[in-house]
């Protein structure tokens, strides 16, 4: 991913040939987002294949394997709340305020390491391992891989607030770096939500 | 406003870092690079140096199977040989080929584009292969993955774990470098076409990839999940495929399938598009059914991801999924039907010279159109419930493989040769490659239609005597299929080397690469390319001026922009 | 562009191409001799249904191929000519056409397929109650007992895909049920009104007969390829072919999913007996089994031992080598 974002140090050219496409001469913004529809669909094979589980299993969670609930809302707020958190910075950039942008990006990679802490922390306390039965296993491969994504959104996030102590390296004109990193930290989001359903509301239904 | 733009547009002398030597030495296709020319040379040649090993796997299995007992291989390497032919076969040979091969020389040149959306990006994606397949190799050592290239669990757990471990790795590589090489080849075909070109004369080439980047961005990501799994079964003590730990076997099936069914078109689409290139090309006739070729391949894309479970009809499926998939691949044969009929057309009326690129064409549609039709038979599951798992269905699947898409990339590789390398390729030479491929395959393919209709089950290395002659025969059909390369690699390698100097545009198309050096400058035209016809519009603008050549056609039409 | 098909020769020539390309169709539909013989209710339908679309693929083949061919030789280019061809764009009524023909063809097949898929009772599968009253019995005793499996699966048991009854067998008890299980390489075949355990397949000719497929260690297929039909033998998922044969023989029994390095091996026969032929061979193996169901399942679940496997190796026609594999396996 980093060596896209390198291409935009030559940025801030007009266009060769004006024109046509549009609002975003950009790319880059373009090839996020059809990696994340793609992206998406990696989780949507493991979200089909839990479902299946499920469905083919009398008490699920197993008894012994059941999960917590407290830790786990509480780490959903953090990460759902750091997405308002990081479109601050996203509106700080946009008024060339490259302090404020900072600090709200600063302040999401904080929240997102947080998370992750909770998450290690719930590993560390449940008591039960990945091969204990198939519901543990799902639970830790899933929230395991979004756990990588929020790992990546993080580094991105501060490889933004890096690039970003060169004078005028981002402005308000020119700030996709900012953006991409934004827009995937939204999806790393929206993949929780749908987990989280999945892992810890639909098993108490 | 958000004005961030790539180097790509700004000329070679003004964009810092990316100094470029006047021309590429060979030493620049041996390394990291990115010019989407070279990559594309890089995949060409690396893929078809797997293809070679994946058919020297294929011989010996032949030579196994020419007695019903074993003798030359032990059963364990006849299913490593097995399953490393199949998934090289697919995984390193048609895919990287046909869609990072063609897919990155003739994209940015069919519209215009100076190089691919993110050149860098391209170049990762290319360096994943070799390290993928230097994985399998090693698995080799170890034994190998021995349990297809399906590699359906319980049995991948329990076979080889090293070997099916490497296995699993080389394809999430491959998986992840056709992600990224679909990113950049929609990207780049919706963003960067030259500013005339609008959808209506995107070469039908373009067309197809963008079916094709749609399909793999939808379904690779799908075989990842299913292999993790599998990974973690094997490694990490986890029960998804383990029944009795609870698991479920079919889940595989169904994320592998979900997968490598539109795999099977990932494999066929690049080919439909070279073959809108190279015919009217060859027949001087405009392409029959411009608008119906291109959305007839969004159409078998769309439909192709929802047919997957016709490759597990005798599995644990219910009957509704089987009915329901009965029908939808069924399908699937009318946009693939509106294609074969519209090349026919084109054909129809033609000019046609019968060059190496339009023999190999002709040829595929010969040889696609009979594996498509088995196709549609197996696609029924009353009568898939008899032959699935035998060699008919091998025989389907190498028809529309061999045929198809090995035919397709043979086609292209003589049809762009010239451009590529700036030299004609020899002509008697490739129509003796053409001839001894034809009947090579027929003869190797069309007699295990009957062996797996009277009762052959694929992937054995013994069986019953019974089916002796007709396997011998599928044997010397191999052999003649061994030796059909030879005159190829001669007329490639000699060419390349000493073959007559082609200029730009010895087919006299009409389509944007031609319009440069051949081969390509770096950046790969001098000047700005001029849209002054439509990719197919032979016989309009061509005929009152016979005595013309394309350049000088060119020049006059540029006088006229200017 | 249909001013070149005016002529009358030309539609002359179409039509009789038309009828000879149809009657061969036809001919190789009914002529291909590429099926073996039909040994049961279902494999008729089968075929039936196979000639027909051998007919219609005949005839599709023989029109492309045959318009390639002769548009190879009829518009190859004529030396020295360098121009272009007419400029054809499409023909809008034709494009029509040839999507419309084969939309009609497949919908054609895909009616076709139900209604054959039907008449084989593959929409009985899953196991309808009253049909399996009688079944059921065994299945239990055939299931791996006290399997975490089986436990965890809660719908595990009548989870059962496959062949079921006919339409014309309605909801009629099969006259006689075979579990059937597969291991790296053989199929075992136990009896459970019996208790007979045997090597191969023994059925009586006519007789409406339920097999109960499950496989104990990798994915197997059972294949009766004069029967026409196949099913997977999944582990931890049971599955279900119902057939009635036709024709008393010996037919081979097939293994047909990658189940390891001798699954070209595991190979055995089914034996389609006369109603007399086939209770003699059940008082001749009542005495030799044991008849004790007991017994029957601890046999399966000594499943993989090599050694087992020793005294069947006649019957079952697995060779020796595979015997000896196994037991390296162990
Ligand atoms: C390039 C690759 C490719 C392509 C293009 C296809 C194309 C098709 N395939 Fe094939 N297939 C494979 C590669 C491919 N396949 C492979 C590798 C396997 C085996 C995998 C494994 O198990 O290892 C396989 C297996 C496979 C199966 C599973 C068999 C089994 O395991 O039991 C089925 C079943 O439905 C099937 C169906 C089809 C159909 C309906 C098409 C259709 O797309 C074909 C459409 C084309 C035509 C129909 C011909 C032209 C049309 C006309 C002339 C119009 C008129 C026609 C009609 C009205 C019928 N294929
Ligand atoms: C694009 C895909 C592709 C291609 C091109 C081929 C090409 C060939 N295939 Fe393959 N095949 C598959 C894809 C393909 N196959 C797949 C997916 C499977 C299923 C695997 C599975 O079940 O899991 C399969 C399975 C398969 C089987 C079934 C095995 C079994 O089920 O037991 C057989 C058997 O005959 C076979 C044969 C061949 C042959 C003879 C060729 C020939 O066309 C090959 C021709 C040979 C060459 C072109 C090599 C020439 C090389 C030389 C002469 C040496 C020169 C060397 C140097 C100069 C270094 N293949
Ligand atoms: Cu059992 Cu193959
Ligand atoms: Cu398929």
């Amino acid at each position: 991913m980093t060596t896209i974002i390198d291409a935009s140090k030559n940025g801030g050219k007009p266009v060769a040939h004006g024109e046509s496409h549009g609002e975003h001469p950009d790319y880059r913004l373009f090839g996020l987002l059809i990696f994340l529809a793609s992206e998406s669909l990696m989780f949507g094979g493991l979200f089909a294949s839990y479902l299946i589980y499920r469905a083919s299993t009398t008490t699920w969670p197993p008894e012994g394997t059941e999960v917590e609930l407290l830790l786990p809302a509480i780490n959903t707020i953090i990460l759902i709340s750091s997405s308002f958190v990081i479109h601050q910075g996203d509106s700080a950039i946009k008024k060339n305020n490259v302090g404020g942008m900072r600090f709200w990006y600063v302040a999401t990679a904080l929240m997102g390491i947080v998370f992750l802490g909770g998450q290690v922390y719930e590993y560390l306390n449940l008591g039960y391992g990945l091969s204990t039965n198939v519901f543990s296993g799902c639970f830790y491969v899933m929230t395991g891989f979004h756990g990588l994504h929020v790992l990546v959104g993080v580094l991105l996030i501060l490889g933004v607030v890096w690039r970003s102590r060169r004078e005028g390296h981002y402005n308000e004109s020119k700030h996709t770096g900012v953006e991409m990193a934004e827009i995937y930290w939204h999806f790393v989001d929206i993949i929780w939500i749908v987990l989280f359903a999945l892992l810890y509301i639909l098993t108490r239904l | 406003m958000t004005q961030a733009e790539l180097p790509l547009h700004t000329p070679p002398s003004q964009s810092q870092g990316h100094q470029h030597p006047e021309k590429w030495s060979w030493y620049h296709y041996f390394w990291y690079n990115t010019d989407h020319k070279v990559i594309g040379i890089q995949y060409l040649v690396t893929s078809f140096l797997f293809y070679l090993i994946a058919g020297v796997m294929a011989l010996f299995m032949r030579a196994e199977l020419s007695t019903p007992d074993v003798d030359l291989l032990s059963p364990e390497l006849y299913n490593a040989f097995l399953t490393n032919h199949g998934t090289m076969m697919i995984f390193f040979w048609v895919v990287p080929a046909a869609i990072g091969g063609f897919g990155n020389y003739l994209i940015p040149l069919m519209i215009g584009a100076k190089d691919m959306a993110f050149p860098n990006l391209n170049a990762i994606a290319f360096w994943l292969n070799p390290p993928a397949g230097l994985l399998l190799m090693i698995s080799l050592f170890f034994g190998g993955a021995q349990s297809g290239w399906t590699s359906y669990p319980p049995l991948s757990l329990i076979t080889n774990n090293v070997g099916q471990s490497l296995w699993i790795l080389a394809i999430v590589l491959v998986g992840s470098s056709s992600i990224m090489g679909s990113v950049n080849f929609l990207v780049t075909i919706f963003k960067m076409r030259v500013p005339d070109m609008t959808w209506d004369n995107l070469p039908l080439f373009c067309w197809a990839m963008v079916a094709t980047s749609i399909l793999a961005l939808f379904s690779t990501p799908v075989l990842a999940a299913g292999l993790v799994l599998l990974l973690f079964d094997i490694n990490f003590g986890t029960g998804f495929f383990r029944p009795e730990m609870g698991g479920n076997v079919v889940v595989y099936q169904h994320l592998f399938w979900f997968y490598s069914h539109p795999a099977v078109y990932l494999m066929i689409l690049p080919i439909f598009g070279i073959m809108s290139e190279v015919i009217p090309t060859h027949v001087r006739k405009p392409i029959f059914g411009y608008k119906a070729i291109a959305y007839s391949s969004l159409a078998i894309c769309i439909v192709g991801l929802f047919v997957w479970v016709h490759h597990m009809f005798t599995s644990g499926t219910p009957p509704w999924m089987r009915m329901f998939f009965t029908i939808s691949t069924l399908i699937v044969a009318v946009p693939t039907g509106v294609k074969i009929f519209s090349w026919v057309a084109t054909l129809w009326g033609g000019k046609i010279r019968y060059t190496s690129p339009l023999l190999f064409g002709v040829g595929l549609l010969a040889m696609f159109v009979f594996g498509g039709l088995s196709g549609v038979t197996l696609g029924t599951a009353p009568f898939d419930l008899h032959v699935h798992d035998t060699y008919y269905v091998v025989a389907h699947f190498h028809y529309v493989l061999f045929g198809g898409s090995v035919f397709g990339i043979y086609a292209a590789i003589y049809h762009w040769f010239p451009k590529i390398t700036g030299r004609m390729y020899n002509e008697t030479l490739g129509r003796i490659h053409f001839v001894l491929t034809f009947i090579g395959a027929n003869l190797t393919f069309l007699p295990m239609h009957e062996l797996g209709l009277k009762g052959m089950p694929r992937r054995i290395a013994m069986y019953d005597p019974q089916f002796t002659t007709i396997n011998q025969i599928c044997t010397y059909g191999s052999m003649l299929l061994g030796f059909s390369v030879l005159p190829f690699m001669v007329n490639m390698v000699w060419s390349w080397m000493k073959g007559q100097p082609a200029g730009r545009n010895p087919w006299r198309a009409l389509t944007l690469e031609w319009q440069t050096t051949s081969p390509p400058a770096i950046e790969n035209f001098d000047e700005d390319p001029i849209l002054w016809a439509g990719p197919y519009d032979y016989g309009i603008d061509t005929q009152g001026a016979e005595e013309e050549t394309v350049e000088e056609m060119l020049e006059e039409v540029k006088a006229e922009v200017s | 562009m249909a001013k070149e098909k005016e002529t009358v020769p030309i539609s002359l020539i179409t039509l009789t191409l038309g009828i000879a390309v149809t009657g061969i169709s036809f001919w190789y539909g009914q002529n291909n001799g590429l099926l073996p013989e039909q040994v049961s209710e279902q494999a008729p339908l089968v075929d039936d249904f196979f000639q027909v679309m051998v007919t219609i693929g005949t005839a599709l083949f023989l029109l492309v191929e045959g318009a390639i061919v002769f548009i190879m030789i009829k518009f190859r280019r004529k030396k020295g000519d360098e121009t272009d061809a007419p400029y054809v764009e499409g023909n809008l009524p034709l494009e029509i056409f040839w999507t419309a023909i084969p939309a009609f063809i497949v919908i054609g097949l895909g009616i076709y397929s139900v209604d054959v898929y039907s008449q084989m009772g593959g929409f009985d599968a899953i196991g309808s109650g009253i049909a399996h009253n009688h079944s059921h019995h065994s299945v239990e005793i055939a299931s791996l007992p006290g399997s975490e499996a089986n436990l965890l699966m809660a719908e595990g048991d009548n989870r059962e895909y496959g062949m079921g009854a006919t339409p014309v067998e309605g909801k009629l008890p099969p006259d006689l049920t075979v579990n059937v299980t597969g291991i790296q390489y053989a199929w075992l075949f136990n009896y459970p009104d019996t208790g007979i355990v045997a090597g191969e397949l023994h059925v009586p000719v006519g007789k409406d007969v339920q097999l109960s497929i499950e496989a104990q260690d990798v994915i197997h297929s059972f294949w009766l390829p004069q029967f026409r039909i196949k099913q997977d033998a999944i582990p931890g998922e049971k599955t279900l072919l119902r057939f009635v044969a036709t024709q008393t023989g010996h037919y081979p029994v097939v293994c047909a999913e990658l189940c390891g390095a001798y699954h070209g091996a595991m190979r055995t026969e089914v034996i389609v007996h006369n109603q007399e032929e086939y209770n003699q061979w059940v008082a001749e193996n009542q005495i030799a089994a044991v008849p004790d169901l007991n017994k029957a399942v601890a046999v399966q679940q000594e499943r993989s031992d090599g050694a087992f496997l020793e005294p069947f190796v006649e019957q079952m026609g697995v060779n020796e080598h595979t015997v000896t594999a196994l037991q390296h396996l162990h």
